[in-house]
């Protein structure tokens, strides 16, 4: 790949998505894109980028999500779904009882991994939340990903990666290769297309907030407006959960560390500036050299 | 130091198993068979046992049920990895007492992933991308 079709797909990215890649992902382009190119007939990644230039939006949009889809398996990462059973729905029961509703929001669900092991845990606590509405909404910015994480149907090798096999046998229907989540499960989930780069405030207040493994991609800037937006969209009582990688500390103080939960967050009650440009932004910028 | 029996009548799939299997830090022993495998278990309990189901002589669902009555029987983490890939073997092998269950064909991130379930594998630390 030229470095000035590299410097094009990061500037296409950072446009479309707000996908920040720094200077060295040459190879995370190379594995994402090169499978692309064959679907789209071309030798090479260099081809694909003309076929961009040429204006197709077609195949920009396809380059947007190739890069943008992550890989997800079930229970990913185990931590963050123990601290939903332990700490997360516990504190709901208490202090939603009068209400007796949660409302879950995964803002990267891609293909539903998330989502539905979110709604198997759920299952999996019984008695616990009988007579409680709980609903889960799903959104992605990939409307592919969310098609396949509606028909909640996965193959054998997903199945394997994260599942215990006791919750395969009990939640899954098996046909032929291929496994299909039931529906009882599948009805727990909504799904929504969604940038995260745009208002989500339509999608009302929620309780809890899965965000993991997506803001990673993003600049500091964007990560910070992104924060102050999911504060907004959450009950003061709510819960934050990010990826392994990711932290809201140096950035933002609308949300703060659970203690010794790691990846688990709580609104601090501090709102945040709302216009880019806030005074406590360009010294961030700075500090981190941009 | 953590052991696995590693039981399949393909040297080629117990070759393969070992190699991943060593990578995540067990030492391996290997059987042909079901018999083979319970005399293995009788000299030492392993840690674990990557077990085949179809097999001449012992098939692994027929060894799963005397290993799970021997002394000690009870504390290997006990892994199905066979082709047999429908429901109903699933559910008579867990209700057998196996732990968890690959579908041929394995590879590395399976095999570290089941063996995450049952306990005996770290999980990884988290890559950003």
């Amino acid at each position: 790949m030229t470095p000035p079709d590299y410097e094009y797909l990061r500037k296409i990215l950072k446009d479309h998505s707000g996908l920040d890649l720094s200077a060295d992902k040459q190879y995370l382009i190379e594995s994402r894109l090169l499978p692309l190119s064959r679907k789209c007939g071309v030798p090479g990644i260099g081809e694909l980028v003309q076929k961009m230039k040429g204006g197709s939006s077609s195949i920009i949009a396809q380059v947007v999500e190739a890069m943008t889809t992550n890989e997800t398996f079930f229970f990913r990462d185990k931590v963050p779904f123990e601290h939903f059973r332990d700490t997360i729905i516990p504190e709901m029961l208490k202090s939603r009882a009068a209400r007796k509703s949660i409302r879950i929001w995964c803002a990267a669900g891609s293909t539903g991994q998330e989502p539905y092991s979110l709604a198997m845990s759920l299952k999996e606590m019984g008695a616990a939340l009988a007579g409680w509405r709980v609903e889960i909404i799903a959104t992605d910015l990939s409307t592919e990903v969310l098609e396949k994480s509606k028909s909640g149907i996965y193959s054998q090798f997903e199945v394997q990666r994260g599942l215990p096999i006791q919750l395969l046998v009990k939640y899954f229907k098996q046909n032929g290769e291929l496994w299909q989540i039931a529906p009882e499960l599948r009805a727990m989930v909504q799904h929504r297309q969604l940038n995260l780069l745009h208002d989500f405030s339509q999608l009302g207040s929620f309780d809890v907030i899965f965000c993991r493994n997506v803001l990673i991609y993003f600049d500091q800037d964007t990560k910070i407006n992104i924060f102050g937006r999911l504060a907004r969209a959450m009950e003061g009582d709510g819960f934050l959960v990010l990826g392994a990688a990711e932290t809201v500390v140096g950035l933002t103080d609308v949300f703060k560390p659970f203690p010794d939960k790691r990846g688990l967050y709580r609104p601090s009650g501090v709102r945040a500036a709302s216009a880019p440009g806030g005074a406590a932004m360009p010294k961030i910028a700075a500090m981190a050299g941009r | 130091m953590k052991t696995c029996l590693v039981v399949d009548d393909s040297s080629v799939v117990r070759k393969i198993a070992r190699r991943i299997l060593e990578e995540l830090d067990f030492q391996i022993t290997e059987a042909e068979d079901g018999e083979q495998a319970l005399a293995a278990c009788k000299a030492a309990m392993p840690t674990a046992v990557l077990l085949d189901w179809n097999m001449p002589v012992m098939d692994g669902y027929e060894f799963l049920g005397h290993l799970r009555r021997l002394p000690g029987g009870d504390i290997p983490k006990v892994v199905f990895c066979t082709t047999e890939n429908g429901m109903d073997h699933i559910s008579r092998a867990l209700h057998a007492g196996a732990n968890e269950y690959i579908m041929k064909p394995f590879d590395k991130d399976i095999v570290a992933a089941k063996f995450q379930e049952v306990g005996l594998v770290a999980l990884p630390e988290q890559s950003l991308i």
